[in-house]
């Protein structure tokens, strides 16, 4: 294996960890409130993961077996 | 359903679409690989076959299923429009809904999906031989369990992710509604008790199981303060940190193990019960931050992690089974592990892996919510759903590859076996295998548990099984100790998690019930309404998996064909809900599609249901059992398995509340099929269709280039 190719898979395996347990989120969250509400500053991670947590203890999700 | 409102664009239909002669050239070639996987698997009889000969049919199948089969559904059955906007798309809100990656969203709904279930019932199953149990679980995940699922979330996400039980109170009606409601409710306290007595079972009296799962609690404690209040948001940080601190608790297990700190980790099932209800209780109330949601990124992490361990280890190792591929026990139903004849039993014990009704929920929860494009309701419902049958797989592989004496050594009723290894090897003698009390002891000591006799409930079947598998690729001999406490500690984690995330989901169900009676009840945010609700549900299970341990007569085998039904029957209740929603959306032409698989686990369900109240046979019959019990204290006798007086009310008394129970559901989920039924007469007979609550067409916005939908969607109309 080459040393970009390497590069390439860590950044794939990298990318599909952070997107899997939820590590992107906020990044697309801030993202997102950029393009909508432009000015307004964007929740801070704290205040994001708080509003997150809400909305799993109102919600919450089955495990299967 | 209403057709698009798109107009046609003038877009000809193209050809119809056929395959290259590369791509034949391969699916001829997959089909026959897999074919002859189970032409191995068929005629071999007597010699040991190797594992792979196995693992070679299922993939095969599952290439062929997903490539023909599941394309099939996805085109002409539901006729998926990529050009139609998901609720991913219309209501993007960022939290809830947003289009996920097909990659992304795949991994998120098998985690959801997968657990201990998979991993047990297989186990339990191999009573009855390899063959079987791996025929059920490939036909039966092809043509009904991935069938369910993906048809389930391709319901829900057109109806915005609606919940399967408000799917079936709009397409059904009140009383069925409220029905699947009560059943759903039910069958989930089974399930937890069931899966929580798993863990009993694997952690009592070995103080290496009870340290290292217990370890897990501060260690999700401290991933949550880390990344509540160090480095907020890190989560993939975390999440290493936590598997790296697990490995180190699982060899610091061993070392307690050693010590003179041993005493204070060896505890008896009774202790273990009260434990976990303290547990579930206390968990269920933390905030989500703090114990919940760590340990579920473990869980995860775990999950992904060591099926690809299973994958690897089994290829590679390449182990024989030494199960018989057909044992008497298939023909006579006298099993020492569970009771009945292949029909239906064998079809209730291998539930999650073949035909699941708990994904119905998964499936109609958040998954829906996050799907992209709707072509992608294949991969993430089919395909996910096929994985976990390809872990079921793996897991009848390591039971299957265990030495038979062994195995009914250690899953048959304590009652059975007596107390020491001479008494037990005498019983496995009896059933008609051979192990001697030395090689009993010798396995013990392999793993270095204190005895593997009578331990049952399938986890430390797994885990002896795969530390032989594992033991052979990494590590060799001296590691197999090591690689049976990784098997029984990822086990535990799965299950409490389910049993964390259950209870939650049990509560919140709970108030949205009482809710209806009493306000304040149903208020999520007013404390003592969450306190009262989590302790009632908490109560509930704790309940069952009170008796169940207790059980003189061993409680896995009393409880796992009630906890079999009960997931079987909410898979009933999934497939009459779509069946129904199919007709009801004229396509009666298709409804075979979930009609066969729900007539075929309605008269599964039914007829284990109508045994387990009614047979005669002591050892099937819930009520045959009291009654013969209760005669005997009658008569002031003690039959075998009760020691005292007590032991024989204990018995009496578990068995008619198992068999009531078994009544209810089955009555429960006959009035959904009533239901289903009258709406599907309803909807042949009337002239126009019947309105459904489908979400109006609204045209995507998203492109997603590589999707060759247009030629696909041209070809379904035709």
């Amino acid at each position: 294996m080459t040393a970009p190719n390497i590069r390439h898979w860590a950044r794939t395996v990298r990318w599909y960890l952070r997107e899997l347990m939820g590590e992107a989120e906020y990044d697309r969250y801030c993202e997102r409130h950029r393009h909508r509400h432009a000015g307004a500053p964007a929740p801070t991670r704290r205040e994001y993961d708080a509003l997150r947590h809400r909305r799993r203890e109102e919600r919450p999700e089955g495990r299967c077996c | 359903m209403p057709t698009s409102a798109m107009p046609e664009s003038g877009r000809t239909a193209p050809e119809k679409p056929r395959m290259s002669p590369r791509s034949l050239a391969i699916w001829i070639t997959v089909a026959l690989v897999g074919a002859l996987g189970w032409a191995v698997l068929a005629l071999s009889r007597g010699e040991e076959i190797s594992a792979v000969w196995l693992v070679v049919a299922a993939l095969g199948s599952y290439a062929i299923a997903y490539r023909f089969y599941s394309r099939f559904i996805a085109r002409r059955v539901l006729q998926v429009d990529d050009t139609r906007a998901t609720p991913a798309e219309r209501l993007e809100d960022g939290v809830d809904y947003h289009p996920t990656d097909k990659r992304v969203l795949f991994g998120h709904h098998f985690a959801a999906i997968a657990g201990a279930g998979p991993l047990v019932g297989p186990v339990l199953a191999a009573q009855m031989g390899y063959l079987p149990g791996t025929i059920w679980i490939i036909a039966g995940v092809i043509f009904a369990g991935a069938v369910q699922d993906m048809i389930v979330l391709f319901l829900s996400m057109r109806r915005d992710g609606k919940s399967l039980g408000q799917m079936a109170r709009d397409e059904i009606g009140t009383v069925g509604g409220a029905a699947a409601l009560i059943g759903v409710f039910a069958i989930m306290i089974i399930l937890l008790a069931v899966l929580a007595m798993v863990v009993v079972n694997a952690l009592a009296e070995s103080a290496w199981g009870t340290f290292s799962v217990t370890m897990t609690i501060p260690i999700a404690l401290f991933m949550g303060f880390y990344l509540r209040y160090l480095r907020p948001g890190r989560v993939v940080e975390t999440s290493f940190l936590g598997v790296a601190l697990l490995l180190l608790a699982i060899l610091g297990g061993g070392w307690i193990q050693d010590s003179s700190l041993a005493e204070y980790f060896v505890w008896s099932p009774e202790t273990l019960v009260f434990c976990l209800v303290g547990y579930g209780f206390v968990a269920s109330v933390l905030p989500v931050w703090m114990l919940l949601a760590p340990r579920d990124y473990l869980s995860t992490f775990m999950k992904v992690g060591t099926i690809a361990l299973m994958a690897v280890g089994v290829v590679i190792a390449a182990p024989n089974l030494r199960a018989e591929s057909v044992t008497e026990f298939a023909h006579t139903g006298a099993g020492p592990v569970f009771a009945g004849s292949l029909f239906p039993f064998l079809f209730i014990t291998i539930a999650c892996g073949a035909l699941s009704g708990f994904h119905a929920l998964v499936s109609s929860g958040t998954t829906p919510k996050l799907i992209r494009k709707e072509s992608q309701v294949r991969l993430i419902g089919y395909g996910s759903m096929l994985t976990e049958s390809f872990v079921a797989v793996m897991a009848l592989i390591a039971a299957c590859v265990l030495e038979p004496g062994l195995f009914y050594a250690m899953n048959s009723p304590a009652a059975l076996l007596g107390p020491t290894v001479d008494t037990a090897a005498e019983a496995v003698k009896n059933l008609g295998f051979t192990i001697t009390p030395e090689q009993l002891t010798a396995a013990a000591k392999a793993v270095e548990e204190e005895t593997l006799v009578g331990r049952s409930g399938g986890a430390p079947t797994l885990a002896v099984g795969m530390s032989e598998i594992f033991a052979g690729v990494f590590g060799g001999a001296g590691m197999k100790a090591f690689w049976y406490h990784f098997a029984i500690m990822f086990e535990a984690l799965f299950i409490l998690t389910t049993v964390d995330a259950g209870t939650r989901v049990g509560r919140f169900m709970l108030q949205d019930m009482l809710g209806n009676v009493w306000k304040p009840i149903g208020r999520v945010t007013w404390k003592p309404g969450i306190w009262i609700t989590s302790a009632l549900v908490v109560g509930a299970w704790g309940y069952f998996l009170y008796a169940g341990v207790t059980d003189p007569l061993g409680g896995i085998k009393q409880l796992f064909p009630l906890f079999g039904i009960a997931n079987q029957l909410l898979a009933a209740v999934a497939l009459a809900v779509t069946t129904t929603v199919l007709i009801k959306s004229g396509k009666l032409r298709w409804a075979w599609v979930t009609g066969i698989p729900l007539a075929w686990d309605v008269a599964v369900t039914f007829t284990a249901g109508w045994q387990k109240i009614f047979s005669d046979n002591p050892a099937i019959g819930f009520f045959a059992l009291r009654d013969k019990y209760a005669a005997a204290i009658d008569r002031g006798e003690l039959l075998p398995g009760a020691t005292t007086m007590d032991d024989m009310h204990t018995i009496v008394l578990n068995n008619t509340v198992d068999g009531v129970i078994m009544a209810i559901f089955l009555l429960l989920v006959l009035t959904v099929l009533v239901n289903c039924a009258v709406v599907c007469v309803r909807a042949v007979r009337s002239p126009s269709p019947l309105p459904t609550t489908e979400a109006p067409y609204v045209e995507s916005r998203i492109d997603d280039l590589p999707e060759r939908t247009d030629d696909d969607l041209v070809g379904a109309r035709r």
